[in-house]
């Protein structure tokens, strides 16, 4: 008696669920997400449901690095994957060289009508080895150096002397560890990592070249290891790692006098890593007439998502809606990849972490000048090595032709196929 | 009646199960799923997995068969994956004797020095062992922090004193250089491990009869002879097991070094484990078949130490 009850139950169930697809009731897409782009997605979500009152959102957020690999072991079995793929820049070259994201450029998304009204390096990020779209940028991370105005005021640097060239910044980075004691950059790698990204022209690779060859033994790699030799033997280095505990005491005591980064950096220094330091930062445009960029994050649908028509209209609610793009500005301070909304009068007002600096129109003007440089699926693991060997140059003094054949040589036997 | 025995035993198991005698297997089924499913599958598909080229992003349809050019990639071209090796023997010897050279004796003088207070001794010995790796390692990293830390602070304070000062650097020591952090790492990774280990021996020497020590002392034996000559080969069959775990623990050493060096290796790739390595490979470099390789490559490296250790330490029946 008990089970006849059940079954009838479950039948039920199972016809009134029927139902209510036929009636078009709600559709529900997942969203995988990362902190802090998800806060951007939840402030979506209200707007969007009075728009689309027939779609519900579920939004799955996990931590950056456990974020990514749970989408590659996704795409790896084909199961569990969201509609909506957040990816991160770092990870973009890879998942779009995998095939298994659907080409955004193509019917029935034909993306590539948006193409201009974003940011071009980012765009040129998310392109597929075959030219396709693997995904649209949300928010960019254009590069600055950030320095301490007290600290360049106490060892008597100008701005123009930080950015005028690099051996001026090194100069000035000597002044400051004579006169104040402190370092002028965390490490002497950062200095490499933004020469090796300026002066690029579009289309071209940082690592590797149109046909896939690695290129890090070319002028371009040889000059910013001998930069990073010269700020190294000149003692304005710290010799801290990014993202270390000397890192933040070094900021927050006021040891590090320029941290040259994405320009979100400005928000992380204010809420956690020198909250002390509010007023003291201020903004320049890196050394060298120099344009990088650090972080950005992507929106795309996996080829075996479930709802791909219902992911599509909400990743272009996300990026190409330009209220949309401004709160998240205004909220987050993530930097909108969409042109227009970078002329909102939020990027005039005054950031007072940086001492009231418009510092926004600042990095406005650097978003537009960085290349659109070439991704390559190997180029973190390219990164990878030739950080390796640039530390055998600077703690062992190791030849620096030597260090970038030998970079060049591992470069080619890992990324062997 | 003998003769119809053999019938009566077989009968039941051609007999179809059921209602009730589906029980027992219903019972012990949970294990053998999970078994299966997270354990055996892993296992024989990483056999599978290491003869493979494959991108996983890409999906399983990528799954390209290379053959065994993954591990004679590993073993003839990969440096990072022979300095890994060296790192993790190295960092297993550091880490690795000292845990059973101190938490032997430690032991022996647990047992026979504290009375009443030696539960709350072997408590906070053992304490390291139960607490988070990641929340040890993030302390060391903060100990062990060059301009801001406690270790440097107390080196070069030390310096100043007048007649042991020499033995002290005056500057402060970068941990992270190669020369500094794996015995760093070894010191973290002793600390945490010298508890545990110490509460098996104890464990051991209290199951030796008390009989054995009275006769000795009787006979006029020392306390250092009754140590050798008493509780050493007692404390074989044990120091078996011990050895064993800290073989193959060490070998896998991946928590530690991951966090004190960022997840990088550190510099000159110092710190760098074979586990590490393996993840490395398989999740920065999405190289899923070369790190499968590298698996079995360390599988075999503990199966053959493991047989070593047991021709040395084991008891001979």
């Amino acid at each position: 008696m008990k089970n006849t009850f059940a079954l009838k139950a479950g039948f039920v169930a199972v016809l009134t669920s029927l139902a209510c697809s036929v009636t078009g009731a709600a559709t529900t897409i997942t969203v995988a997400a990362f902190p802090s782009l998800d806060a951007g997605v939840k402030a979506a979500i209200p707007a969007y449901k009075k728009l689309h009152p027939d779609v519900d959102i579920k939004l799955v957020s996990l931590a950056f690095a456990d974020h990514h690999t749970a989408m590659t072991t996704s795409m790896a079995t084909g199961s569990n994957l969201p509609d909506v793929m957040a990816l991160e820049v770092g990870f973009i070259g890879r998942f779009a060289e995998s095939g298994g994201l659907e080409d955004l450029s193509k019917p029935p998304y034909n993306a590539t009508q948006f193409k201009d009204k974003f940011a071009r390096f980012a765009v040129a990020q998310a392109v597929m080895p075959n030219g396709g779209l693997a995904a649209i940028p949300v928010d960019i991370g254009p590069g600055t150096l950030l320095y301490r105005k007290d600290i360049m005021d106490k060892a008597g640097v100008k701005e123009e002397d930080l950015t005028k060239s690099w051996e001026s910044f090194i100069e000035s980075g000597k002044k400051v560890k004579a006169s104040t004691g402190a370092y002028m950059l965390a490490a002497a790698a950062d200095l490499e990592a933004i020469y090796i990204r300026s002066n690029l022209r579009d289309g071209e690779g940082i690592f590797f070249d149109k046909a896939g060859k690695a290129i890090v033994d070319s002028p371009r790699f040889v000059k910013a290891f001998e930069l990073a030799k010269v700020a190294h033997a000149a003692g304005i280095d710290g010799k801290i790692g990014a993202w270390s505990n000397e890192w933040s005491e070094g900021f927050k005591r006021g040891q590090i006098a320029t941290q040259m980064m994405g320009a979100w950096l400005a928000g992380h220094l204010e809420s956690w890593l020198a909250p002390n330091t509010k007023g003291l930062w201020r903004s320049a445009q890196l050394p060298g007439g120099a344009f990088a960029s650090w972080g950005g994050s992507f929106y795309a649908i996996p080829t075996k998502a479930q709802h791909k028509p219902e992911a599509w209209e909400f990743i272009k609610y996300l990026t190409t809606d330009k209220a949309q793009q401004i709160t998240a500005f205004r909220k987050l301070d993530a930097f909108p990849a969409l042109i227009e909304a970078q002329s909102d009068p939020f990027v005039d007002e005054p950031v007072e972490f940086l001492g009231g600096q418009k510092a926004r129109q600042l990095w406005r003007v650097a978003a537009n000048k960085i290349p659109a440089t070439d991704v390559d699926k190997y180029d973190t693991l390219a990164q990878e090595i030739v950080n390796a060997e640039l530390e055998k140059v600077l703690e062992q003094n190791k030849d620096i032709k030597q260090a970038l054949t030998d970079a060049k040589t591992l470069i080619t036997k890992r990324a062997r196929r | 009646m003998s003769e119809r025995a053999p019938t009566v035993a077989v009968a039941p198991r051609r007999k179809r199960l059921k209602g009730r005698d589906w029980a027992p297997y219903v019972f012990v089924s949970p294990f053998f799923i999970i078994f299966c499913l997270f354990g055996l599958f892993p296992l024989l598909f990483a056999v599978y997995l290491s003869f493979h080229q494959w991108d996983p992003a890409m999906g399983l349809e990528a799954m390209k068969w290379v053959g065994i050019e993954n591990y004679t990639y590993i073993l003839t071209q990969d440096d990072y994956f022979w300095k890994a090796l060296y790192n993790t023997v190295w960092l297993g010897l550091a880490s690795g004797l000292p845990q059973h050279l101190i938490g032997l004796p430690l032991a022996y003088l647990l047992h026979t020095v504290f009375g009443r207070m030696r539960n709350t001794v072997v408590g906070v010995y053992f304490l390291p062992f139960i607490t988070s790796s990641v929340a040890i390692s993030l302390v060391f990293t903060t100990l062990f922090s060059r301009d801001f830390g406690a270790v440097n602070s107390f080196l070069t304070g030390m310096s100043h004193t007048p007649v042991i000062g020499w033995l002290f650097p005056a500057q402060n020591i970068d941990w992270g250089q190669p020369q500094y952090i794996k015995p760093m790492i070894a010191f973290v990774v002793w600390w945490r491990y010298v508890g545990w280990n110490t509460v098996m021996y104890l464990a051991a020497l209290q199951t030796i009869s008390k009989d054995l020590f009275e006769a000795a002392t009787m006979d006029g034996a020392t306390r250092v002879q009754q140590f050798r000559f008493i509780t050493l080969p007692l404390l074989k069959p044990m120091m078996f097991m011990c050895v064993t775990f800290t073989i193959i623990g060490n070998l896998q050493l991946f928590e530690e070094p991951f966090i004190i060096t960022g997840g990088s290796g550190g510099l000159d790739m110092a710190g760098l484990t074979v586990a590490m390595h393996m993840y490395r490979t398989g999740f920065m470099d999405n190289d899923f078949g070369t790190a499968a390789a590298i698996a079995w490559l360390v599988f075999a490296l503990i199966v053959v130490l493991t047989v070593i250790n047991n021709k040395l330490l084991a008891s001979k029946e």
